[in-house]
């Protein structure tokens, strides 16, 4: 049933390409229809299996020749990655609702991402996941550079090659592995359990790795994600941010780490401090914490801080990766799906709320305006989401980080420590907009946004958006264990053996 | 040479005499009862009777026996069978794009080249003896120069016909002076006989002069760099489906025969293909030719401003990948090969199709005319979409299958060594860059509007063959992209059967 998901998003996005463009109004519900019903699969899946054992949907042969085959199957992980991912379309849609421009093609290209994500998400077979990563990759760059604002076909070319490089990288690996393993085909799970030579997967890890680590923001190939996040519509930084990175994360943790655990074993010597790869990731993804933290604490406009944000957050879940602890990758995961939602949330206060009402997103413009009495709903929900973000008690980003820094407190206890600082720079860069664009002091004068200027009231899309993904943080944070025993389990799964062994 | 059946020879050939038929027709037709017919009426008349011999071409072929040999001069395999099939469908395909932008008024000459060039096509890819397939090869070569000069309205069209030919016949000169070296070698013009004299004296420096000068002979026909300045004017020159011709049909061709000639007159002297280049060969130039085919094409591409330039350097890029499958040399390297090749002209057919519905509409094909097309004729645009990420290599289009394939088979030299690994890793660098420039022509069609004071121009002549045309194409690059386990199994198949 899971495997509908991708059928429906592809199908109805040619279906809205066909809505002609009179009727606006159609191509919007159906692309709602579409993203809710891949909700309310994904969920539906996710409560049906409360152990997230690995479940096969389909399994096909596709180009027996070469050993591919159409092999769809969920786990706890994917499970939780495709509920975001659900989450993430639906919210999209919700907060779209006011484009006017080229309606049908926008949602169909919203859904043709959506279709790719959900099959990155779900495939059990490498070249069927690289197949719907590529897929992925295309729709961003026309819904940025036809829909977006600041510098648009910049940010979305240079989206485009940053994300077509990496996966040209991961190419490179899966052709290595195909050929290395031969016979073997690309069912995941064959080629984890019959593991290349230690010395080939040191070489194929990090190139892997890297290739899928562009597209999850590491630290220093993270620029393309502040400027195509800035660039992009409302609907599609949600969607980079929440879901496409963690594209790039889930390919780490799955290809990469799953398939060349052997890899993450030190070099056997040392370069200062660094012996093996899994320490150069961590430290790329600490700097990357503290870096995009630091970052977002001086911009002016708004979009990139949180932008900037995004890639703090990111580090957090690669640092999980790397810690190579349960409690820590357990964390990991669940810090993708929290980000995804917090992400979501806060873009679609900028992109949508703010910045389609006031057509401004520099702070000290909006400082002005005096927001926080004119969009009150539009506060409360940054406000909430703000805190979520920051790691406070009883949203998800808590459990999420406090896991990280647990696992990360018994692998690597020094860079913890620097982890700790970038949260504290996280809550003031977080607690900096807060107060900049809602609650700074009304110019009374000289201003065109004064009082006799009102804003539109915000629309019932957007608080529905709201709501769905305020609940969901909400839900997560004081339910943890719902997701966190299907996280466990898959990772406990025969098919991290190899990543295991001996560690936890 | 005892005892030549003319009766087996024009038993076997009956598909290329039934094409010759055509030429007549066409010619007949046209000198006859159309005589101060309209230039629309003449066109269709000719292209009709073209295509009814095409038919007739195809159907011969496939009633043939195979194995079918003509005097040891020319064989009928299966693969040649197969190829000799696409090739007839993309003569069809082109005739069928010259009658909805009508480059000339020298119609049945035309239609007549296009035929004469299916040809040689057909004749090249069953070559057993250096004289026919050099016959065949010049056979070809002369129609497509004469198709590049066509229109005569243009000095652009007369420039690239005459660039194109000097090239040609330097290439032409190369090629003969290699035969007859490989002549020298054997005292036979057999392929096969070639081989066996080969293998015997591998390393004979006659044999490495022969490869050399062979290979710059047929690097020429494939646009292989260092041997590709013809292909940018040649291309945006030539009457549109004049250089459709020579980026489709006549590449398959040569495909195919530079194939043959190395794995068949050649096969002994592959050579080493490591740095270390310990044994020379063909292998070692090929290496040359497919790195700075992709590294020239690719760099070049991206400076073009013609949609028509750039589909000559990226043809050029795409002959550099389809050369990296000769690192290895097993059948499933030649069947990645030819699956790329058919591919690739697919593609690259479907975007001069695409460019012939802008054409109609009144544009011409720098990236600027491309403003708004996805306003003006959002199916076309669609089409294009699919044939330009195609060549860049996205899934799950055939180019991506296609790349994966050749990829792969490289990978798999029968001795490991680096060379191929960097090989690949550098044609993988330079399809990333390829992506950006695919991703700018996508760009002038989907997001850039057309400016206002262009907008009045007539928008559809009621003509929609070539987006038909175009849409078939697509829809057969996305099924071979998905599916594409069809196509491979029956190149194999071939493959193996044929030897």
């Amino acid at each position: 049933m899971l495997a509908w998901t991708i059928y429906i998003s592809f199908a109805a996005a040619a279906l809205v390409l066909l809505v002609p463009p009179r009727f606006m109004t159609l191509a919007r519900w159906l692309a709602l229809v579409a993203a809710v019903t891949g909700l309310g699969i994904s969920l539906a899946a996710l409560i049906a299996n409360p152990t997230g054992a690995p479940v096969t949907l389909a399994q096909l042969r596709w180009i027996p020749s070469i050993g591919a085959q159409y092999w769809l199957s969920a786990d706890g992980i994917s499970l939780a990655l495709c509920a975001l991912t659900g989450l993430a379309a639906t919210a999209g849609v919700l907060f779209s609702w006011n484009i006017e421009y080229r309606v049908n093609e926008f949602f169909a290209l919203f859904l043709a991402l959506i279709g790719g994500v959900y099959g990155v998400f779900l495939a059990n077979d490498l070249l069927l996941l690289f197949v719907f990563y590529e897929i992925a990759i295309v729709p961003k760059y026309f819904l940025i550079s036809i829909w977006g604002s600041t510098n648009r076909e910049y940010g979305a070319m240079k989206l485009a090659i940053y994300s077509f490089v990496g996966s040209a990288m991961v190419l490179f690996g899966i052709l290595s592995t195909y050929m290395l393993t031969s016979g073997l085909g690309f069912g995941l799970p064959e080629l984890a359990q019959n593991s290349l030579p230690h010395h080939l997967q040191m070489w194929i890890f990090p190139l892997v790795f890297l290739g899928f680590g562009i597209l999850a923001g590491i630290w220093p190939f993270h620029t393309w994600a502040p400027t195509g996040h800035v660039a992009a519509p409302t609907a599609a930084s949600m969607l980079l941010a929440g879901v496409v990175m963690k594209l790039g994360a889930y390919g780490c943790l799955r290809v990469a780490m799953g398939l060349y655990p052997a890899a993450l074993d030190p070099w056997g010597f040392h370069i200062f401090w660094i012996d093996s790869w899994r320490d150069v990731f961590a430290l790329l993804a600490v700097i990357g914490i503290v870096y995009g933290a630091a970052v977002a604490l001086v911009q002016r406009d708004f979009k990139f801080v949180i932008g900037y944000s995004s890639v703090s957050h990111m580090g957090f879940v690669l640092f999980g990766l790397m810690t190579l602890t349960r409690i820590g990758l357990d964390g990991a995961v669940l810090q993708m799906v929290s980000h995804g939602i917090l992400a979501g949330l806060l873009f679609a206060v900028v992109g949508r709320m703010i910045y389609d009402r006031t057509h401004t997103r520099i702070l000290s413009d909006l400082e002005g305006m005096g927001l926080a009495s004119k969009l009150p709903f539009a506060t409360v929900v940054f406000v909430l989401a703000g805190m979520a973000s920051m790691g406070l008690p009883g949203f998800s980003g808590f459990v999420a980080e406090l896991q990280i820094l647990v696992g990360g407190w018994n692998s690597y206890p020094w860079l913890t420590v620097v982890v700790g600082a970038g949260i504290v720079v996280g809550v003031a860069y977080t607690w900096r907009v807060m107060q900049r664009a809602f609650f700074g002091v009304p110019v009374e004068s000289i201003d065109q946004y004064h009082d006799d200027h009102e804003f539109s009231p915000i629309t019932w899309p957007e608080k529905a958006g709201s709501l769905l993904l305020l609940s969901a943080t909400l839900f997560i944070g004081l339910f943890p264990s719902f997701l966190l025993n299907r996280i466990a389990t898959a990772l406990a799964s025969p098919f991290f053996d190899g990543l295991r062994q001996g560690r936890w | 040479m005892a005892a030549f059946s003319y009766i087996e020879m024009i038993h076997t050939l009956a598909p290329q005499i039934a094409l010759l038929f055509g030429v007549l027709l066409v010619l007949a037709l046209d000198l006859g009862p159309l005589r101060g017919k309209s230039d629309e009426a003449r066109w269709r008349a000719s292209v009709l009777a073209a295509l009814l011999s095409i038919l007739a071409a195809a159907w011969l072929a496939s009633s043939l026996a195979l194995p079918a040999s003509a005097a040891g001069l020319y064989r009928l395999t299966l693969l040649s069978m197969l190829i000799n099939h696409v090739l007839l469908l993309l003569s069809a395909i082109l005739l069928l794009l010259s009658v909805s932008v009508t480059p000339t008024r020298h119609i049945s000459e035309y239609v007549s080249m296009i035929l004469l060039a299916t040809v040689g096509m057909t004749l090249l890819t069953g070559a057993t003896d250096l004289l026919v397939l050099f016959l065949a090869l010049e056979l070809l070569s002369l129609c497509l120069y004469v198709l590049t000069g066509m229109d005569k309205q243009r000095a652009a069209s007369s420039e690239a016909a005459l660039k194109y030919f000097l090239f040609g016949a330097m290439s032409a000169a190369m090629l003969l002076f290699g035969f007859s070296y490989l002549y020298g070698i054997a005292g036979s013009t057999q392929l096969a006989v070639i081989g066996r004299a080969v293998s015997l004296a591998p390393q004979d420096p006659l044999v490495l002069m022969a490869i050399v000068l062979v290979l710059a002979g047929l690097g020429f026909k494939v646009a292989a760099a260092p041997f590709h300045f013809w292909a940018p004017d040649a291309y945006q020159g030539a009457p549109l489906s004049a250089a459709a011709a020579t980026a489709s049909s006549s590449k398959v061709a040569s495909f195919t025969i530079l194939l043959q000639l190395l794995l068949v007159g050649f096969g002994a002297a592959a050579g080493d293909g490591s740095f270390h280049f310990t044994r020379p060969g063909w292998l070692p130039v090929v290496t040359i030719l497919a790195a700075a085919s992709i590294l020239i094409g690719n760099l070049a591409a991206l400076a073009q401003r013609n949609v028509r330039r750039l589909l000559a350097y990226s043809a050029v890029a795409h002959t550099g990948y389809a050369l990296v499958a000769l690192q290895s040399t097993g059948p499933e390297a030649v069947s990645a090969l030819l699956y790329y090749v058919l591919t690739y002209s697919l593609a690259t057919l479907g975007a001069f199709a695409v460019l012939t519905v802008l054409q109609q509409q009144g544009y011409g094909d720098s990236y600027t005319d491309f403003a708004g097309f996805s306003r003006r004729s959002p199916i076309a645009a669609l089409c294009l979409l699919v044939f330009l990420l195609s060549l860049a290599g996205i899934p799950p289009l055939a180019g991506f299958t296609g790349k994966f394939l050749v990829f792969a088979a490289a990978l798999r030299a029968r001795e490991i060594h680096y060379g191929a690994a960097v090989l690949v890793g550098m044609a993988l660098a330079a399809s990333a860059i390829s992506f950006y420039y695919y991703l700018q022509v996508l760009k002038f069609a989907f997001v850039v509007e057309q400016p206002a004071q262009n907008r009045e121009l007539p928008r559809e002549t009621g003509n929609y063959l070539p987006l038909f045309v175009s849409v078939l194409l697509a829809v057969l690059v996305i099924l071979l992209g998905c599916f594409p386990s069809g196509l491979l199994d029956a190149l194999r198949g071939a493959i193996l059967a044929s030897g």
